[in-house]
């Protein structure tokens, strides 16, 4: 095998302006198979469950789903990172066990608290055709759109988006800055060094909403009691692991808060996981073993410069609800613009909820259902469920299912396949929208059952 | 409120010895008639840095939002959980916020849109000055 094209970025693929028109590879590219590891609240330590073990687990699986021969895959598109926050000490030695267990590459550490093409590919010998590799950052959505623009494109032909979270014992956070009695860089003039916990900035922004259009953080309770009873019917997702019990709106209600109007069950929870999807072309995807899901377009907000794909800067120390707002809706318009569907076409909906607050500002923003700014919470009153006529985050999400901000991908190609199992939408549904991760920074895309 | 000292650096030493003088100053980018905070090495709307400098603020504003923290990773506030997180509106322009901790308003007794005035109160573990904010007095 020659030695793949590695890609260091993936800066390139990401559709983020307005005026692009339709996505040129409409209907063109299709997700065709779903790899999944187990799941765990924390590593145990074992050699074979280590992110490295789950990320090549996750692969095998999505390509024995497609039914594609490992030969067959040419592309490979994962994010290197593989945190939910926590890093390996310094002054830990790597396990012999796991050293043992894989081929090394150059930084021991990958596999173990990181992914690299190197380790990936020697751990993987089946995989004799890679020649397209690319780095994503940050979650899934990120590489799975550059996945899929990777194939319209021709790039690769059978391409596989593999993304894995580590999740090491402890409380992180809690020490190295935030445990100094002074804050250097930029953190020192935001909620970083002021407020503390990651959800401040939702919370605040929540807090406006209120203040804006009325309603109480209490009518958040039946999205997060439906995204809980949708991820206990989802088998891949953590909850129906490992906890399978149903929150109810009281659990809801009276949970302690982190930054009020924030609780704990508004906070999705840590986990360590991978998993893996194959795409493939259109032409390629018609006699494979799942039915093909189509992609018809993708988009996202974010910064592009140069290699660089980062947030959409606020405008001062904080992003405010406005802005929120605003890179919500512009999201939906490139999403929209590049699928060339509407509000309407839109069926189902696994917008991210890694706080469950802005999910509130996804579905305004994509106007999901109809509902428009300053609507959602009313809409959460009704019935929202896998039941019912405009069913909100059947997988469950990060809230129901774990930290992974995959979990829509899976569902969403799941649905459009008829493979959801118990949480098969009781509508026809034949066009999804899932994507992540928040306004400012993020990649969505429309999925059909049709090309188009 | 105890709160972990900013440390300054070359970009926004300014900004804090103002504070060391019970001064606001903010970045002002004349070509542009636009205000800029954080401090940043250019206007991030034309990119230059040739028209930025340093101006008093008048130390004024409103309570955009905020939320009450109960559980920080931060150890130098962990003593006054829960306390007031708050994001203040400057009046001279609306586009620049502030944090604050809002000293003297009890957790969660805030009102959104509340006027509010600019104090200076020393951080403990070096002395340095921030700005924080006050309910104003009518």
């Amino acid at each position: 095998m020659s030695a793949p094209a590695i890609h260091r970025s993936a800066a390139g693929m990401y559709r983020t302006t307005d005026g692009l028109g339709r996505w040129p590879y409409r209907g063109q590219v299709a997700a065709v198979g779903i790899g999944h590891s187990p799941t765990m609240r924390r590593w145990d330590g074992e050699a074979q469950t280590s992110i490295g073990a789950w990320c090549i687990l996750a692969i095998r699986k999505a390509i024995a789903d497609a039914g594609v021969s490992p030969a067959e895959v040419d592309g490979l598109v994962f994010d290197p990172e593989t945190s939910t926050g926590s890093y390996w000490p310094a002054d830990q030695p790597v396990p012999a066990d796991f050293r043992a267990a894989f081929v090394p590459a150059s930084d021991p550490l990958d596999g173990l608290a990181q992914l690299s093409p190197e380790w990936l590919l020697k751990n993987m010998p089946e995989l004799t055709n890679v020649k397209f590799v690319m780095l994503a950052s940050h979650c899934m959505s990120m590489a799975v759109a550059a996945t899929v623009e990777a194939v319209g494109r021709g790039l690769t032909n059978v391409c596989v988006a593999v993304k894995g979270w580590h999740n090491f014992a402890g409380r992180y956070y809690q020490s190295g800055p935030n445990a100094l009695p002074t804050v250097s860089g930029p953190g020192k003039h935001t909620p970083q060094s002021w407020a503390g916990p990651t959800c401040y900035g939702t919370a605040m922004q929540f807090e406006r909403y209120l203040h804006k259009y009325g309603g109480s953080h209490d009518m958040m309770a039946p999205f997060v009691v439906n995204s809980r009873a949708n991820g206990l019917l989802f088998p891949e997702g953590y909850f129906a692991q490992h906890r399978d019990t149903p929150i109810t709106a009281e659990d809801y209600l009276t949970t302690r808060w982190i930054a009020k109007p924030a609780n704990l069950l508004d906070n999705d929870m840590p986990i360590h996981a991978a998993a893996a999807y194959v795409f493939t072309t259109a032409d390629r995807a018609r006699d494979l073993k799942q039915p093909p899901v189509y992609v018809l377009g993708h988009a996202g907000g974010g910064t592009v410069q140069g290699d660089s794909y980062g947030p959409i800067p606020p405008r001062s120390c904080v992003e405010t609800l406005e802005e929120a707002q605003a890179n919500a809706a512009s999201t939906a318009r490139h999403v929209y613009e590049a699928a060339g569907v509407s509000a309407s076409d839109i069926q189902f909906e696994n917008c991210y909820d890694g706080f469950s607050l802005f999910h509130v500002f996804w579905i305004e923003g994509f106007g999901f259902a109809g509902v428009k700014e300053g609507e959602c919470l009313d809409f959460f009153q009704t019935d929202i469920s896998i039941n019912g006529p405009n069913p909100v985050s059947p997988s469950g999400g990060n809230i129901g299912s774990g930290r992974t901000r995959f979990w829509g991908w899976t569902d969403t190609i799941q649905q459009l396949q008829g493979r959801a199992g118990a949480r098969q939408l009781k509508i026809d549904a034949h066009c999804g929208l899932v994507g992540a991760f928040m306004p400012i920074w993020s990649n969505f895309a429309v999925l059909s059952k049709d090309p188009g | 409120m105890p709160k972990q000292s900013p440390v300054p650096d070359d970009l926004d030493r300014p900004f804090y010895d103002a504070a060391n003088e019970d001064r606001l100053v903010l970045q002002y980018c004349a070509a542009d008639d636009r205000w800029q905070y954080p401090p940043r090495p250019a206007c991030a709307q034309c990119g230059s840095a040739d028209d930025l400098s340093w101006r008093q603020a008048q130390g004024r504003g409103t309570i955009y939002s905020y939320a009450v923290v109960y559980d920080t990773p931060i150890a130098s506030l962990r003593s006054d959980q829960p306390f007031n997180c708050a994001v203040i509106e400057l009046d001279q322009c609306r586009d620049i916020k502030f944090m604050s901790h809002l000293p003297g308003t009890p957790a969660g007794q805030v009102s959104i849109g509340a006027p509010v005035q600019v104090v200076f109160l020393r951080t403990p573990a070096t002395g340095q000055k921030v700005p924080e904010w006050q309910i104003a007095q009518s």
